[in-house]
């Protein structure tokens, strides 16, 4: 099962890092990552393989949505699903 | 394999375009909760709704969280009532209203149509009793939803019908005239009624259907409205394909919620409906699309033809995207769920009669307009055959869902809240039909062939 996972907001110090260290922790593989700063904004898309994840999703999401709210950055995690949906035929 | 743009591109549809799954509605058969005591068929009634919707809302929810797209409506669509309750010796079939409000409400969803009867061609026993029930029951439920079909391009119209349906939404204004005549907006009078129609207040659940079915709406006008902004200036050929490509997203989504639920709760995936359904709220409006396709005010000269070109983008796109198709399929405009078309009706730019030309080319028909609270019972009547007209001859789905606002007149407004909007009342044409409707009877089916 894969998920993505973004992140959104204002550029700082740790956000990979605080973000990789939540998903090192639950078990979570990363597959690829794409982040770009746009005149100071972050903005940041993992594809990660929650196959393993050592928690169920809906923790997964609130975890990574509660640093998100300590950092002022969105962090959303989706199934790649919806994604694939719409730009895949 | 995904790029970035195209994931960014999906948040910002969900984030800032308002695209969302209008609603996960179920279909659920009620033939065999017959009985010929009315107790032991409302009792079956409310064991088999609470049985098989038991987890709609929370399969709903679970999904619209995994999945970070909005899932607005959980609904429910049954067996037209009339067919269920006829088997039964009572004389009201409040009863059974009262009995799917209550089942609705145990299973959390927001609306429960299905409060219908089909009459094209005549009555029932079950049918007349429940015509004549459905202003004391939309009055006293709160999301029962009911709808009557009077026409088909197979049968006719029934004449006898629409004359009592103009009677039937008057009285349904009298009723509940303390809260904005809101009843009128859980009941629409149909031409050529659909047997999987997730979107209310028309939906029920035919009898060619299966036991337990989910059929799913989509939604996205607002994504349509700034995919448009990018060809500004550009021909229709322009225009028509970037709406084929963002119906197909956004029918894409659609067919994924579809699927997913219909796994999650064990009952087969019905249809998705190519839908662009507005809501009040800015930026999910049909009224934009269509002043960003170029006309000042919808209802203005050209809108129609903008129409008519937009609800075949619409399917075209969406068409692919999904495995089965079917329910009403293309743009609503109901004006008081439309921020877009409020304006215009304040602005005196969309009128009652534009709104039929428009109801040729689009979804379903003249919806949620509020018209002055002393228009008559045969007037009514006159706007419904009239409307109901158009969908036999074009072989399409017609609907009518007018709200006579009592006590207020031209120019005051009318407000129901929520997703149902606001609206201002409409002029509507002050010569008489009433010796038209006088007559009854039946229009006969129209020919099907020397078509012009």
């Amino acid at each position: 099962m894969k998920a993505v996972i973004t992140v959104l907001g204002n550029d700082k110090v740790g956000i990979i890092y605080n973000v990789t260290k939540i998903l090192a922790e639950t078990g979570v593989n990363i597959l690829d990552i794409t982040q770009t700063i746009l005149q100071g904004y972050f903005s940041m898309v993992m594809i990660v393989d929650i196959e393993k994840c050592t928690v169920k999703f809906e923790e997964l999401q609130n975890m990574l949505k509660d640093k998100g709210v300590e950092m002022d950055l969105q962090i959303r995690v989706q199934h790649k699903q919806i994604f694939d949906s719409m730009h895949t035929l | 394999m995904l790029n970035f743009e195209e994931i960014l591109q999906t948040l910002s549809m969900i984030d800032n375009q308002k695209l969302d799954i209008r609603t996960i509605t179920m279909g659920i058969s009620l033939l065999d909760c017959m009985d010929s005591d009315g107790e032991k068929a409302r009792q079956r009634i409310y064991d088999k709704i609470v049985e098989k919707a038991g987890h709609l809302v929370k399969v709903g929810e679970a999904i619209e969280k995994e999945f970070g797209v909005p899932i607005i409506h959980k609904r429910i669509s049954v067996t037209p009532i009339s067919l269920i309750a006829g088997a039964s010796a009572d004389k009201d079939y409040v009863k059974f209203a009262e009995t799917l409000d209550k089942a609705g409400k145990a299973v959390g969803v927001n609306f429960i149509g299905g409060y219908s009867a089909l009459v094209h061609k005549g009555y029932t026993k079950g049918d007349s009793i429940l015509i004549k029930s459905i202003p004391e029951a939309l009055a006293t439920t709160d999301i029962v939803c009911s709808s009557v079909n009077v026409g088909s391009t197979k049968a006719g119209i029934n004449m006898d019908a629409v004359r009592q349906m103009g009677e039937i939404i008057k009285e349904t204004a009298n009723k509940t005239a303390e809260n904005d005549s809101i009843g009128c907006a859980k009941l629409v009078v149909f031409s050529n009624a659909v047997e999987d129609n997730p979107f209310m207040a028309g939906a029920f659940h035919g009898v060619g259907e299966p036991d337990c079915v989910i059929n799913v709406g989509v939604s996205g006008p607002g994504v349509v409205k700034t995919a448009l902004e990018s060809c500004r200036g550009e021909s229709f050929d322009v225009v028509a394909s970037v709406i084929k490509k963002t119906a197909f997203q956004i029918t894409r989504v659609g067919q994924l919620v579809a699927s997913e639920a219909a796994k999650r709760l064990g009952v087969p995936f019905g249809i998705v409906d190519l839908s662009l359904a507005p809501t009040p709220a800015v930026g999910d409006s049909i009224a934009r699309i269509l002043e960003e396709i170029g006309i000042e005010h919808c209802g203005a000269p050209g809108t129609t033809a903008a129409l008519a070109m937009l609800n075949d983008a619409v399917k075209k796109g969406g068409i692919m995207a999904s495995s089965h198709v079917g329910g009403l399929s293309g743009a609503f405009i109901p004006v008081s769920e439309d921020e877009g078309m409020i304006e215009a009706a304040r602005l005196g730019a969309l009128s009652l009669e534009k709104l039929e030309a428009m109801t040729c080319v689009c979804s379903v028909g003249l919806d949620m307009i509020a018209i002055p609270g002393d228009t008559s019972a045969e007037t009514v009547s006159g706007i419904i055959a009239d409307e109901v007209a158009i969908g036999m001859v074009n072989s399409k789905t017609t609907a009518v869902r007018l709200i006579p606002a009592i006590g207020k007149g031209v120019g005051d407004e009318v407000n129901f809240g929520g997703l149902l909007g606001s609206a201002p009342v409409i002029r509507v044409n002050n010569y008489k039909c009433d010796e038209l409707i006088k007559r009854g009877g039946r229009i006969p089916a129209p020919l099907h062939s020397l078509r012009n």
